[in-house]
């Protein structure tokens, strides 16, 4: 054989893998966004391309109060919880990452470890905080319950987010040159003015990369949203895709189904498209030493 | 990078013995923006964690808050270490519904991650080569990660379908299968059919990590390769796999604990059904199904137990302060 017949054969090989790859990964979404153009009939023949686009579907998830009101809450939700993990979460990773005291070695342990928290084992107990909290002070004020609330939510998040941001944002203020401390010190700054003027500002795009990471953990949690909610006055949006409801008992919408999906999935496919480099960094910042 | 602090303690008056007043202040500070972060997670970590295991000393029902009976370790012997004879003469340890959802956890976790790992490694290899569609194949490989768990598991729902899925339809147009396969409803093929949509979902994030890993790894070394007259296949097990070693490790702990606590997937897709239960929706079930609350927790802190145990062994084997 040729070398050059080698060399052809060998790009051939490596195309068709390529083709096999993107395929694989892209086929499930397209196959998603195809039924969610297909009236109830249609989606009993089996079409691969799409013949005629059946919009409706989009019209009864626009019109679904129970779905618009769950985005509205996962936004709300998802919002607050980013805030609040980056605001309390830059805070302490500016003195995981740049202050000497004791005890650090323990926290910093701590908060790895929350990384890799079972939220499954704490559930049960968040549910009775939840529905009386006043539990935790061995009181009863059931009647402040937080049962079906955004609140809810937004507080049991905490415990996976602020540990997340707060690991994430550590690494990067580590990797902060010392420096800028060192002249702001000879400027007379105290600590807490280094902190503020000099390096947050610097520490933006971490904020950024950590705050969308962080807003995407929230808008797709569905375990404690589930629990934790009855109805959509406070229910997001991964339970509404869940339990998505057709109007007999019997027929299970999947085009309507599909049609929400790709609704809720649009903004995050293009939000990760766009900020591809810096999700991707932040991804592998906090899990491979460079 | 030492922290200014140090530098500054050693500068101090040498009438000062201990740490400067400067050291003072950075400490005061440092506990003070620590504070808040350590609050929240004692109210929403800690104290939870030890309801959790008050109440799984008692038989506290969802429905009836503050009137479970202390019942001692009963939860635990049930669940692990009572001895039964069944009506068939054989013998049950413990809970089987509990330890068959172990199994599946761990059987679950292995093939997925053993699959991430080899498809993931393949995408990341591709994708550091050198061709023109390397743009967008590394965006595309962001599209199953970008998408919510809950979302993907109806997607393959519907491809799973038994009568109107594309995986029937398919296998059917080529020939593979004579009739449709119930996917999620068989217990043969439920397990696995949940475990291809994990994979799918997330090889993304092992490629992702692998590919950094391999972009650390310079050309050079393969070129010395070539001109020494090493195959590609010699270079990948001789260069490439123990160069990656430090990202694969990485990778494989962070998949294996997320495997393992595996639960939107199997809600949306069977809820359990079909041979399908894993540890989280067991837990689940017996918290808000059967509402009880202290066997549940029981159940709840023996898979914080498991899952603390992988956590520990992690944790110990690197050192925080050099990451």
């Amino acid at each position: 054989m040729s070398k050059q017949l080698k060399q052809n054969l060998q790009n051939a090989g490596f195309l068709i893998v390529v083709a096999i790859i993107i395929f694989y990964l892209l086929f499930p979404f397209y196959w998603a966004v195809v039924s969610s153009l297909k009236s109830q009939a249609q989606l009993f023949e089996i079409t691969y391309l799409p013949t005629e686009m059946y919009t409706d579907t989009y019209g009864v998830v626009f019109q679904n109060n129970n779905f618009i009101l769950g985005l509205r809450n996962s936004i709300i939700v998802s919002f607050s919880v980013t805030i609040i993990s980056l605001i309390v979460g830059s805070f302490a990773a500016y003195a995981l990452g740049r202050l000497p005291f004791r005890g650090k070695t323990v926290i910093l342990y701590t908060v790895l470890s929350m990384t890799m928290f079972p939220l499954i084992a704490v559930v049960g107990s968040l549910f009775t905080f939840i529905r009386n909290p006043c539990v935790v002070v061995g009181a009863d004020c059931a009647d402040l319950s937080l049962f079906n609330t955004r609140t809810a939510l937004v507080i049991t998040y905490l415990v996976f987010s602020l540990p997340f941001t707060t690991w994430v944002l550590t690494n990067f203020f580590k990797s902060l040159p010392a420096e800028l401390e060192q002249a702001a010190l000879v400027d007379g700054a105290t600590p807490f003015q280094t902190f503020y003027m000099v390096l947050l500002p610097l520490t933006m795009p971490a904020l950024v990369t950590t705050g969308m990471l962080t807003f995407i953990a929230a808008w797709n949690e569905f375990l404690f949203a589930m629990t934790f909610t009855l109805d959509f006055q406070s229910r997001t949006v991964q339970p509404a895709i869940a339990f998505f409801q057709g109007a007999s008992e019997r027929e299970i919408p999947w085009n309507n189904i599909m049609a929400a999906s790709v609704v809720v999935t649009i903004p995050l496919i293009l939000l990760v498209l766009i900020f591809q480099r810096r999700i991707v960094d932040g991804l592998t910042a906090g899990a491979v030493k460079g | 990078m030492a922290a200014v602090g140090e530098a500054t303690t050693q500068a101090a008056p040498a009438a000062k013995t201990g740490r400067s007043k400067f050291a003072k202040q950075q400490e005061r500070l440092a506990y003070m923006l620590v504070a808040p972060t350590l609050l929240l997670i004692l109210v929403v970590a800690a104290w939870p964690l030890y309801k959790a295991v008050a109440l799984s000393f008692t038989n506290e029902r969802l429905g009836r808050p503050g009137q479970g009976e202390y019942v001692g370790l009963a939860n635990y012997e049930t669940l692990l270490w009572r001895v039964r004879e069944r009506s068939d003469g054989s013998i049950r340890i413990g809970d089987s519904d509990f330890y068959e959802a172990v199994t599946n956890t761990i059987l679950l976790t292995f093939v997925s991650v053993a699959l991430e790992l080899v498809l993931g490694l393949g995408i990341a290899m591709v994708i550091n080569s050198k061709f023109r569609g390397r743009g967008f194949m590394r965006t595309a490989v962001l599209v199953p990660w970008a998408i919510p768990t809950v979302v993907s598991a109806q997607m393959w729902n519907w491809m799973y379908n038994d009568v109107f899925g594309v995986f029937n339809d398919m296998l059917q147009r080529i020939g593979i299968i004579s009739d449709p396969i119930a996917w999620l409803a068989n217990p043969t093929t439920a397990l696995m059919a949940i475990t291809a949509m994990e994979v799918w979902k997330t090889t993304p994030f092992m490629a992702l990590l692998l590919l950094a890993g391999l972009q650390v790894i310079s050309g050079d070394i393969y070129e010395a390769a070539d001109i020494d007259g090493a195959s590609r296949i010699q270079q990948f097990f001789g260069i490439t796999l123990p160069l990656l070693r430090p990202a694969i490790l990485v990778a494989l702990i962070f998949r294996t604990m997320d495997a393992l606590r595996i639960f939107d997937a199997i809600k949306v897709m069977t809820n359990g059904g079909s041979g399908t239960e894993v540890m989280s929706t067991y837990a689940h079930r017996n918290l808000f199904d059967f509402q009880k609350l202290g066997y549940g927790n029981a159940v709840a802190v023996v898979i914080f137990i498991i899952i603390a145990v992988f956590v520990v062994v992690y944790v110990t084997s690197i050192k925080v302060e050099e990451l």
